[in-house]
């Protein structure tokens, strides 16, 4: 192996090491084969036991554009998002300068030599990485070598910040499941690198990494994966779907685990159906008449797909019918940035459907908890019967989060109030699909297949009383619709409770939050009591209908801000409706620009508002 | 009312429904007397049988009959995606779709279409008017060019040939009937019934209210006298023998087995045809378009087509939905392997 000799500036910042606490933004092109490389930092990371998050921020193309990924090492397990990179590795021409200029003072830069552009920066550590060279030295399959490229800079970094190979090999070994050819090509690229890296390039900044045991009780995964896993624990029979980013991982994931975990003890088939529709409309009406007739039924998609489910989830909320539906939402309106986060669809989904309905929503804000409420939202779809969403994002779904390790559903399957052929018998001739014998607001139904004479109704859209005939009443009318109010207010206090920490012995200030922007908030928190003397409560919301826990928070606090990535404060929005009395405690710490929540945005806007 | 029962004990009051509410003298109503003889006559259990349909006055006819079944009736143009997901329930259930021309080819083409490709276990009838008679008088997209209408004026757009769409997206059974012909309807909805897959019937149900004017091609003058009949059609259930009259010669009768042991038996009228020809079920749309007769019969079958349940091969000892939790949720000791590949 040959190579010119380095040029790294020497510079004396050794004495004052930055440990376990950076961010590297890798920046390569899209479709080259990066992701591995990238995801082996990760996992590497990760198995020495230092706090990570990764963040892919890819284009909406196949292959060939500009493509970042952010790693964030953390020792004290802060994950949100940081705006500058202390370290870039530059492998893509197209945003070299870009890449350059992002970095901050006395930061470092990793840069593939073959780039011809100039560095202006004299306040940088520069590595350049003789990639091409490495590669060719290797002995690589000419159709790999660009995938071979991208391991040269993680065998580079692994020398200079001290990332462990034998951790690096790992990530490699479980990336290609063991398939050897694979795992000696990558290995033998990143060890090459590494090798040539300590015979050529002088450590010449502070940062490093060591060793640390806070993951040893975390797992890595995408929110969709978990969701994915959720649902098949959940029992899901039915998934009806189409195409969408950033949701197609869920269906996608559904059909990998499907296998492993849902094969019949009895007959050795599956016992759950996933059914690629022709459009959204097609998805959520098939998983409405799976619902309809008894089945854990399910479909998932983001905004222009929610748009347009919006009919049938009015549909399903007068009808009465479950169905768990999943937004893993990306930045609207229209198609907007497809391969970008936000939490622009709130209020749409609370009022998803034309004329007065109520919804149930769940805001897992990381894996485990997708998981968590991958199982619930069938349990919620039936018993009160009707739609479920569970409102993801694109940053929740399809980034690799630390978190906390799955948990076995802790109660059995609420299958609802369901009435069978001995059920039937018992009653004589009682029962009315919609009568509401228990108060609850929540009528017992019947399932197509039930073959006792009284079993049959019709399900229709159209106006009906208490036995599901067709009637143009304005009493019946008005007594089923009131009716069905009754099962939110039942549901209330019985789905997911909000979480809610108070700080020392209170606060006037109070921060609200739902879904992934917790990570900044949390951060935010610290960052106000340790430097700024402030101290703020904490309240973060799970579910829709709000339960009085959230206006009892809101009645504890002079201000209250709300905190959320859209333009204008969804969330907030739906409180001041929900708690008139008490809208002028509330405003937004609220914006959108595809990326998730930053820690220093978040401060800002904070520290913003309060000195108004 | 007679007190006749068929060989389950059932008289033709536990097939009927609701009294309709359409017009007197729609082709519809006559649709809907068929769907109760022949439920009757085929000695099917009502609870064997899901109902479902869309929007419009089609629509609304499950309510008139099977009133012992169950049934949804959901939204414009989107019954086929709700029958897809509902026949899943229960495998051993027929399902039964009532739709229209406005509901299935304008707002439900799509799913339309992909249904037929599907092809899960329902009887998918198309009540055909050429109109849209709930919102009073429109053109659908099976109205001929030129049609006038009172308040529409002439229709200038091509029609849309329901069969033919069937047949394009894969269609396993396509038979086109007339509300007015009762005999012929009453043998293919049999056929459809027994038929293992997606049976798409595309009848004629002249709208007297708003489109029902000789010259209109779904009127019931036009229909007397530009129906032209496939083959004489007659069906013959498993229990029954097939009976020949002697003056049919060998060659003029042609007999298709259906996958419950029943039988259709075609004979020979004007021309050869053998409806289980792909392509002859094309060239014979392609003509019958393009000289302007309303060919009726049994367009096209594949009785061994694979059905949507086949294709996902479910498990058959319990319904799915009365599947319980310990088929349905892993095992408790699954959860630590997968979070191990959590990573």
């Amino acid at each position: 192996m040959t190579s010119e000799p380095s040029s790294v500036p020497q510079k004396s910042s050794l004495h004052d090491p930055v440990i376990n606490d950076f961010s590297i933004t890798v920046g390569t092109r899209n479709g080259s084969g990066s992701a591995t490389s990238n995801l082996t930092l990760l996992r590497a990371l990760f198995r020495m036991g230092i706090p990570i998050s990764g963040k892919n921020l890819f284009p909406s193309n196949i292959q060939g554009q500009p493509t970042w990924f952010t790693i964030r090492i953390s020792k004290d397990g802060y994950l949100a998002r940081t705006e500058k990179p202390e370290i870039v590795v530059a492998m893509n021409t197209d945003c070299f300068v870009q890449d350059v200029k992002s970095i901050i003072p006395g930061g470092v830069l990793f840069y593939d030599q073959d780039i011809n552009l100039p560095i202006d920066r004299k306040d940088i550590v520069c590595y350049p990485m003789p990639v091409k060279q490495l590669v060719k030295g290797m002995d690589v399959p000419s159709n790999l070598r660009s995938y071979a490229a991208n391991m040269v800079y993680v065998g580079v970094m692994a020398q200079i910040l001290s990332i462990d190979l034998q951790k690096i090999y790992q990530a490699i070994d479980f990336h290609f499941k063991g398939k050897k050819t694979a795992v000696d090509l990558n290995y033998g690229v990143a060890n090459a690198s590494a090798i040539w890296a300590s015979e050529n390039l002088q450590k010449g900044d502070p940062y490093r990494v060591e060793p640390m045991d806070k993951t040893k009780d975390y797992i890595l995964a995408e929110g969709n994966t978990a969701a994915a896993l959720g649902s098949l624990y959940g029992g899901v029979q039915f998934v009806s779907w189409y195409p969408i980013t950033p949701a197609s991982t869920i269906p996608e994931e559904l059909n990998y685990y499907l296998p492993m975990l849902r094969k019949d003890p009895v007959s050795g088939k599956y016992t759950c159906v996933v059914v690629q529709a022709e459009d959204e409309l097609g998805a959520i009406g098939m998983a409405a008449g799976a619902g309809w007739a008894g089945l854990r039924a399910m479909t998932s998609t983001s905004g222009p797909g929610i748009s347009l489910m919006a009919e049938f989830t009015g549909l399903a909320y007068y009808t009465e019918t479950p169905i768990v539906i999943w937004n893993v939402a990306r930045v609207g309106p229209s198609t907007g940035m497809p391969t970008r986060t936000a939490q622009g669809d709130v209020t749409f989904t609370y009022f998803l459907g034309h004329g007065d309905t109520d919804a149930i929503i769940l805001f897992p804000k990381d894996p485990n908890e997708c998981f968590e409420f991958g199982w619930k939202a069938f349990d919620y779809a039936e018993r009160y019967q009707t739609p479920v969403f569970v409102m993801s994002d694109l940053d929740l779904g399809m980034q690799y989060w630390m978190t906390e390790p799955f948990k076995y559903p802790d109660t059995p399957m609420d299958r609802g109030k369901i009435l069978w052929e001995e059920d039937l018998e018992r009653l004589k001739d009682e029962w009315g699909r919609y009568k509401d014998v228990d108060n609850d607001g929540i009528p017992y139904r019947t399932l197509p297949g039930n073959r006792h004479p009284n079993a049959a109704w019709l399900a229709r859209g159209t106006g009906h009383n208490e036995y599901a005939k067709y009637t143009e009443s304005a009493e019946k009318w008005e007594e089923v619709m009131d009716r069905i109010k009754k099962k939110f207010e039942t549901a209330r206090e019985q789905i997911p409770l909000p979480k809610i920490d108070i700080m020392d012995n209170g606060s006037p200030i109070g921060l609200i939050c739902y879904g992934t922007t917790w990570m900044a908030v949390e951060e935010t928190r610290h960052i106000l009591r340790d430097q700024h003397n402030i101290k703020t409560d904490y309240l973060r919301i799970l579910a829709t209908p709000f339960s009085k826990q959230i206006c009892e928070f809101i009645q504890q606090h002079e201000r209250v801000y709300i905190v959320e990535l859209n333009r204008d404060g969804q969330m907030r929005q739906l409180l001041t409706m929900e708690y008139p009395k008490l809208a002028t405690r509330l405003a937004s710490l609220c914006h959108a620009d595809g990326l998730s929540m930053s820690t220093e945005w978040l401060l800002r806007a904070f520290l913003k508002k309060e000195a108004e | 009312m007679s007190n006749e029962v068929n060989q389950i004990g059932l008289s033709k009051a536990d097939y009927r429904g609701a009294v309709s509410t359409l017009c007197q003298g729609c082709g519809h109503n006559s649709i809907a007397n068929q769907i109760v003889s022949v439920a009757y006559e085929l000695n099917l259990h009502p609870e064997d049988i899901i109902k479902f349909s869309g929007i419009g006055c089609s629509s609304k006819c499950p309510t008139y009959f099977l009133g012992r079944s169950f049934g949804f009736n959901g939204l414009h143009g989107r019954m086929p995606p709700v029958a897809t997901g509902a026949l899943f329930g229960d495998t051993r259930l027929k399902g039964l779709g009532m739709s229209g021309d406005g509901d299935t080819a304008s707002i439900g083409m799509g799913h339309f279409k992909h249904i037929n490709r599907r092809n899960p276990n329902l009887v998918y009838i198309v009540a055909n008017n050429g109109v849209y008679g709930l919102t009073k008088g429109q053109f659908s997209a099976t109205a001929e060019r030129g049609l006038t209408l009172k308040r529409q004026g002439v229709n200038p757009y091509m029609p849309i040939d329901i069969c033919t769409e069937a047949l394009i997206s894969g269609a396993s059974f396509v038979a086109r009937s007339f509300a007015g012909d009762a005999k012929q309807l009453k043998s293919l909805l049999k056929g459809a019934f027994s038929h293992k897959g997606l049976a798409v019937l595309d009848i004629i149900s002249p709208c007297v209210t708003f489109n029902n004017d000789e010259s209109s091609v779904h009127s019931y003058d036009w229909a007397k006298t530009h129906q032209t009949l496939l083959h004489d059609i007659s069906y013959i259930q498993h229990f029954e023998e097939i009976m020949i009259e002697d003056d049919f010669l060998p060659g003029m009768v042609k007999e298709v087995s259906l996958h419950d042991g029943s039988v259709i038996v075609l004979k020979k009228l004007e021309r050869d045809y053998d409806p289980t020809n792909l392509v002859e079920a094309h060239r014979l749309m392609a003509e019958a378009s393009d000289q302007n007769f309303m060919l009726t019969g049994l367009i096209y079958l594949n009785p061994e087509q694979p059905t949507l349940t086949d294709i996902y091969d479910m498990p058959e000892d319990t319904p799915f939905n009365r599947m319980t939790e310990d088929r349905l949720r892993p095992a408790a000791e699954t959860m630590d392997k997968i979070n191990k590949l959590m990573f």
